[in-house]
């Protein structure tokens, strides 16, 4: 008793998971999941996501915290990385195994067989028709024609039962099975690859190891030791401008690689469209802009702060948003800074950009005194200033080697140079996913443009063919009157 | 010709397309409207498509005309600032217009939908207005991130799937307004022209499966390209998501017409729903969006 009683719920699961797996693998669910995937892709690009654009993010969350947050819960700023998106795929790809991989064993098995056999009555199929010939020769002819046309043939006594177009679904397993080592490629990219980005002043060195980095981040088997040693020093780099609307043109950043790390450096010129390639590694140049150089001294000369500050640029003529903190002052000191490479002003703009190359430099500087928060032990951004506990004490637009005073100390504007954004990845995936799309096309390609279509010739009453098209789709009236035409041309010679 | 001078001559050649459109679509409209005198007043089956029948030559002569004239502004476009015309929005919908006519032209050689004619020069008026009024930037060379050999293939398959799919698009939407004449006693005396609903169907089915490929090509193209230039192949920019939505609805239309059977008028509407995510991405994203292909220039 007991034993049954065990053993019913058993065979109810097992029911239940079989009735799933057929409901998961049916084409209608699939094709549900497919559309469901369309949608769910939509929200990602109307919110800004984390790993795109961060301080949109953080924008939403200080203009209303509590939509934010209700945001966050159903991982609307991270929706590609979400449980409910990959949820979806899932499903869809498990879905698409399912349904593909016994079809390709069974067209496997059907590639040897021979056509089935002709039917009983082929008036009941499409384009029957009956043709005014010599019967007798009939069946060769029509098989000669077979032949010529690369139909596979099934010849049954009295009838032949000709098939084309098995490559429609050689085409159409291809490609779903590529799709599947897409995935596969997607998801060997994302669990043993790796991505870093670091900026460079020019004349700076970087050496591959994590620290070096401003942020990297792993795929969750990638070894962190395994990063390939190498050192690049910035040599130079160059933005090129459209004189006549400002755009760029063109950017050429010069390095020095020493590949493995300690031999002799090699000149490699990085462009936008050319990364520098190191095993399944490539370094890429990602973003650029400007750094303004000051000194500052404090009251009795001292120099308390020199050396080359990184600004974010703000728009297309690349004015430049910063902070330079002086924390060994007393009061400490901070500015808040913008960088201005060609510099013109009005009543309603202030002092703003109007070309992105540096011609006539200005730094506009607003100066604070008091505690930078350095200490409080919650990181701070470098390219702003926390003025939570401090007092402004003045504002000043410096030209280019000029010196202001801001009472505590002086601070000079001594020159620039150019930052380059690198971004350093390691996608060991990506291969499987390129052949898996090249294939995808491949067999989409064969499968759309290969008609499967069966056609019969019986002779007794005559001479009487018929077809049938796979899917309605159009061409069988074609053949159907190509193999008339040759079976009544040659009763004409 | 010097090179500003050249992009002055595409200018005038889109402003002359302009015109010459206009005309292909009037006399589109002549054809289809007034095609249905009848010889007899009693007989109303039987119609005289004689009398207009110069009016929708004269728009197809057209129609090929400003074709020519189009791949002319397209070509100097590209030659005054020496690359493929493909750098901004502008010059996007330039292109999308010329493809949206090859593609009627196409369709026209194939399977004799001259009556394509009336929606397509409509369509292509509206981009081309659009493009030199809204759109215009002037001729400049290109953005460091678009100098690849990929900006030519990438974006050319995307613009003649572009195209395509809009005339699929049309096609679709003239076989809904059909169904609805029909399902409500017949179609007018100006549409008895029009080819029927099963011919309309298949048309579109014909046209998207056929440009489906290309479209995947498009697609991962530019992933190519994405991972030559930002180091990722694919990041759910705004672009790409919307790239890939679009091929989803298209592979669900193709799916439920083979595999499920979906026809008429089921099939029609997602055959427009897919074909609006490609517009929307066109539209929305280029213009609004945010992300990494801010290309249009405004």
């Amino acid at each position: 008793m007991s034993e049954q009683k065990t053993m019913a719920p058993e065979i109810g699961s097992l029911a239940l998971l079989r009735w799933a797996w057929r409901q998961l693998t049916s084409m209608r669910t699939a094709l549900i999941l497919l559309m469901l995937l369309g949608v769910a892709a939509i929200p990602g690009s109307l919110f800004p996501q984390r790993n795109q654009n961060p301080q949109k993010v953080d924008s939403y969350f200080t203009s209303d915290p509590t939509l934010a947050k209700w945001m966050d819960r159903f991982h609307l700023f991270n929706v590609y990385a979400s449980p409910w998106f990959s949820a979806i795929y899932l499903l869809l790809f498990i879905s698409l195994i399912g349904c593909v991989l016994p079809r390709t064993f069974h067209h496997l098995r059907a590639i040897g067989k021979v056509p089935p056999l002709t039917p009983r009555n082929l008036d009941r199929m499409e384009g029957y028709c009956t043709v005014e010939t010599d019967s007798a020769t009939a069946l060769d002819r029509s098989l000669l024609w077979f032949k010529k046309n690369h139909f596979r043939v099934r010849i049954e006594g009295d009838s032949i039962s000709a098939e084309k177009g098995y490559s429609r679904e050689t085409g159409n397993l291809l490609f779903h099975l590529s799709l599947i080592l897409i995935l596969v490629g997607v998801a060997l990219g994302s669990l043993l690859g790796m991505k870093g980005e670091a900026i460079l002043n020019v004349g700076d060195r970087f050496i591959n190891t994590p620290t070096s980095y401003d942020n990297i981040s792993y795929g969750k088997f990638q070894g962190q030791g395994s990063l390939p040693p190498f050192a690049l020093t910035v040599k130079d780099f160059v933005a090129s401008y459209d004189a006549a609307t400002g755009q760029p043109s063109n950017y050429v950043l010069t390095t020095d690689i020493s590949n493995p790390l300690g031999t002799a450096p090699k000149r490699v010129i990085i462009k936008v469209n050319k990364p520098w390639t190191v095993g399944s590694t490539k370094v890429y140049l990602q973003a650029n802009g400007y750094s303004p150089l000051v000194t500052i001294k404090d009251k009795s000369g001292h120099v308390t702060f020199n050396g080359p500050v990184i600004f974010l640029p703000q728009d297309a003529n690349l004015s430049s948003l910063g902070a330079i903190k002086v924390p060994d002052m007393n009061p400490q000191i901070g500015f808040i800074a913008s960088f201005i490479p060609t510099a013109s002003s009005s009543a309603a703009r202030g002092i703003f950009s109007t070309y992105p190359e540096v011609l006539d430099p200005r730094l506009v500087l607003s100066a604070w005194k008091g505690n930078l928060g350095l200490d409080s032990g919650t990181p701070q951004s470098v390219y702003s200033l926390n003025t939570a506990q401090m007092t402004k004490i003045g504002l000043k637009a410096l030209t280019l080697g000029s010196t202001y005073d801001f009472g505590y100390g002086t601070i000079t504007f001594d020159g620039w140079k150019a930052w380059v954004n690198l971004q350093i990845v390691d996608d060991p995936g990506k291969m499987y996913a390129l052949f898996g799309a090249l294939f995808a096309i491949l067999g989409l390609l064969i499968s759309l443009f290969t008609r499967q279509r069966r056609i019969w010739v019986k002779v007794g009453n005559g001479v009487e063919i018929a077809g049938l098209a796979k899917n309605g789709i159009p061409g069988l009236e074609a053949d159907l009157t190509a193999l008339t035409r040759a079976l009544q041309e040659e009763v004409a010679e | 010709m010097t090179t500003s001078s050249l992009a002055y001559f595409s200018n005038d050649a889109i402003y002359a397309c302009l015109a010459i459109f206009a005309l292909a679509f009037f006399s589109h409209a002549v054809e289809v409207s007034w095609s249905v005198k009848n010889t007899s007043e009693s007989d109303k089956t039987e119609f005289d498509f004689s009398r207009t029948d110069r009016a929708g030559r004269l728009g197809t002569a057209m129609m090929i005309l400003g074709t020519i004239v189009l791949a002319v502004a397209v070509i100097t476009r590209g030659l005054s600032a020496h690359r493929v015309p493909w750098g901004n929005m502008y010059e996007f919908s330039i292109t999308g217009a010329l493809m949206l006519n090859a593609a009627y032209l196409f369709a026209f050689t194939k399977y004799k939908v001259r009556w394509l004619g009336l929606p397509v020069s409509i369509s292509v008026l509206l981009t081309l207005g659009t493009a030199i009024t809204v759109l215009y930037r002037p001729s400049a060379p290109l953005v460091p991130a678009l100098k690849s050999p990929w900006l030519a293939i990438h974006v050319l398959a995307a613009i003649i799937s572009g195209g395509v799919f809009l005339v699929a698009n049309l096609v679709a939407a003239t076989y809904l307004v059909m169904d609805r004449y029909e399902s409500k006693g017949g179609r007018p005396t100006w549409a008895a022209k029009l080819p029927s609903q099963d011919a309309l169907d298949q048309l579109s089915y014909r046209l998207v499966a056929f440009v489906f490929p290309l479209w995947t090509f498009a697609v991962i193209a530019g992933a190519i390209w994405a991972e030559s230039a930002w180091g990722k192949y694919w990041s759910w920019d705004p672009k790409e998501t919307w790239a890939f939505i679009t091929w989803v609805a298209y592979a669900a239309y193709l799916h439920a017409r083979v595999t499920v059977g979906w026809r008429g008028r089921r099939a029609a509407w997602l055959c427009i729903f897919a074909g609006s995510t490609f517009l929307f991405n066109y539209i929305w994203v280029n213009i609004w969006g945010t992300g990494l292909h801010t290309y249009s220039g405004l």
